[in-house]
């Protein structure tokens, strides 16, 4: 089952839930058996999967709240993320724990779109089919959510000093 | 800033999402721009911290074998149409003969790759193990209790598996720690004989490359490599110890099954 396992990861950092990931997944199989014919050959088939689950994800949670507010996104320009101490947020791969928890912090749209882009590795136009979104929103929504990664690490180091 | 224009491109630059020419641009300022250069680092290491943070978890094998039966169940409807047993059983025939006369000289080539792979793979874990002996915290879960360390794994790796009890043995349970291997969560345990560390490494079999499993693998940068696989696990012993040491270790793994 091409996919399966990748499929099943997104599902659960969407979910945070073992259990409902699998709801999602399994209703994300059969959705996609049953409207195989209306894949259209020659287009993406692994965003037109993505596109599935999260329909699927959206659907299964009436009244979905992301966990911090987020802004209009109609008509927004790509905002100049520069730090202000680089070296103080530098992101490395013993921070594994961290990251993972500052990704479980940021808002379902933010977390989405940075697993797509940097964990699948999708190109901005895979993400604007899956995501349903036109390729501006995808630019200006990943650009926030980088930010919003790099404040949420950084509110994790603060809050683990204060336990030291 | 005076370098506004460029931090706006960085993401798509990383995200080798600009053109040819721009990009050339882009790169050419970070070689000569010390501030974008280091702005450049931080948005590369946060990219590369969430690809390895991200891998996060794996689903239950029974769940998988659920998934694979309603696909099966659902295929025979599709395949009842006429024209596609006909397409099937003639394409099944070209492929067949075509692998016929591909076969022995795609072997060779197989040999080759999978003996590579297996390679690749036991000096990865030789990299591991070194890397956790350079630790300064070279375990996560620290004890010499079986029945501490092998519960401190649920729910962080998808499988279980046995600790032998290690009291008449010249060999200590230091502890362990989460291992990632293929992309595959596994578990690295640490065990001491003497003045020698020895890890063992336990990932699940698929995924894996399928050649030497069964044997002594190849002893990589001198360190001493066994691995075999039980129950759909595969395990890899490493260390500087006496063949012998590793052998006894071994022995006393598999018997705890």
């Amino acid at each position: 089952m091409p996919l399966f396992e990748r499929l099943y990861n997104f599902a659960h950092w969407l979910t945070q839930d073992r259990q409902e990931a699998e709801d999602v997944v399994q209703e994300t199989y059969a959705k996609a058996l049953k409207g195989f014919r209306s894949f259209q050959q020659g287009t993406n088939f692994r965003a037109w999967m993505y596109q599935i689950l999260r329909n699927t994800f959206l659907t299964s949670r009436t009244g979905l709240k992301p966990s911090l507010p987020l802004e209009s996104e109609g008509d927004c320009e790509i905002i100049a993320t520069v730090s202000d101490t680089p070296e103080s947020i530098l992101l490395q791969r013993s921070d594994r724990e961290l990251v993972q928890q500052a990704l479980g912090r940021l808002p379902v749209l933010y977390r989405e779109v940075l697993l797509l882009c940097e964990f699948e590795e999708m190109s901005y136009q895979e993400i604007s089919a899956a995501l349903a979104v036109p390729m501006g929103t995808v630019m200006s929504r990943l650009s926030r959510a980088r930010r919003a990664l790099r404040d949420a690490v950084q509110e994790l180091r603060g809050e683990a000093k204060k336990v030291i | 800033m005076a370098c506004d224009s460029w931090t706006e491109k960085l993401d798509a630059y990383f995200d080798g999402e600009l053109p040819p020419e721009e990009a050339r641009t882009v790169h050419e300022h970070l070689r000569g721009c010390p501030g974008c250069a280091a702005e450049g680092v931080v948005r590369l290491q946060q990219k590369r911290a969430v690809q390895s943070a991200a891998q996060r978890y794996m689903p239950d094998p029974a769940f998988r074998a659920r998934i694979e039966k309603t696909i099966a169940a659902r295929r025979p409807s599709i395949w009842s149409r006429s024209w596609i047993p006909v397409f099937a059983a003639t394409a099944a025939l070209l492929i067949v003969a075509i692998g016929v006369l591909s076969l022995n000289r795609s072997r060779n080539a197989e040999r080759q790759s999978e003996f590579q792979s297996a390679r690749e793979l036991v000096s990865e874990l030789v990299d591991q193990h070194v890397a956790t002996l350079a630790s300064t915290s070279p375990v996560d879960v620290v004890s010499t209790d079986r029945h501490t360390v092998k519960p401190w794994f649920a729910g962080k790796i998808p499988f279980t598996f046995n600790l032998p009890e290690l009291q008449d043995s010249p060999f200590t349970l230091a502890g362990g720690r989460l291992s990632y291997l293929n992309q595959s969560p596994g578990a690295e345990l640490l065990f001491r004989v003497r003045q020698h560390q020895i890890s063992v490494f336990i990932f699940q079999e698929r995924g894996l490359p399928a050649a030497q499993a069964d044997k002594s693998a190849p002893t990589a940068l001198s360190f001493e490599v066994r691995s075999w696989r039980h129950n759909g696990l595969r395990y890899f012993v490493i260390g500087d110890a006496s063949p012998k040491d590793l052998d006894t270790l071994s022995e006393l793994l598999r018997s705890a099954g």
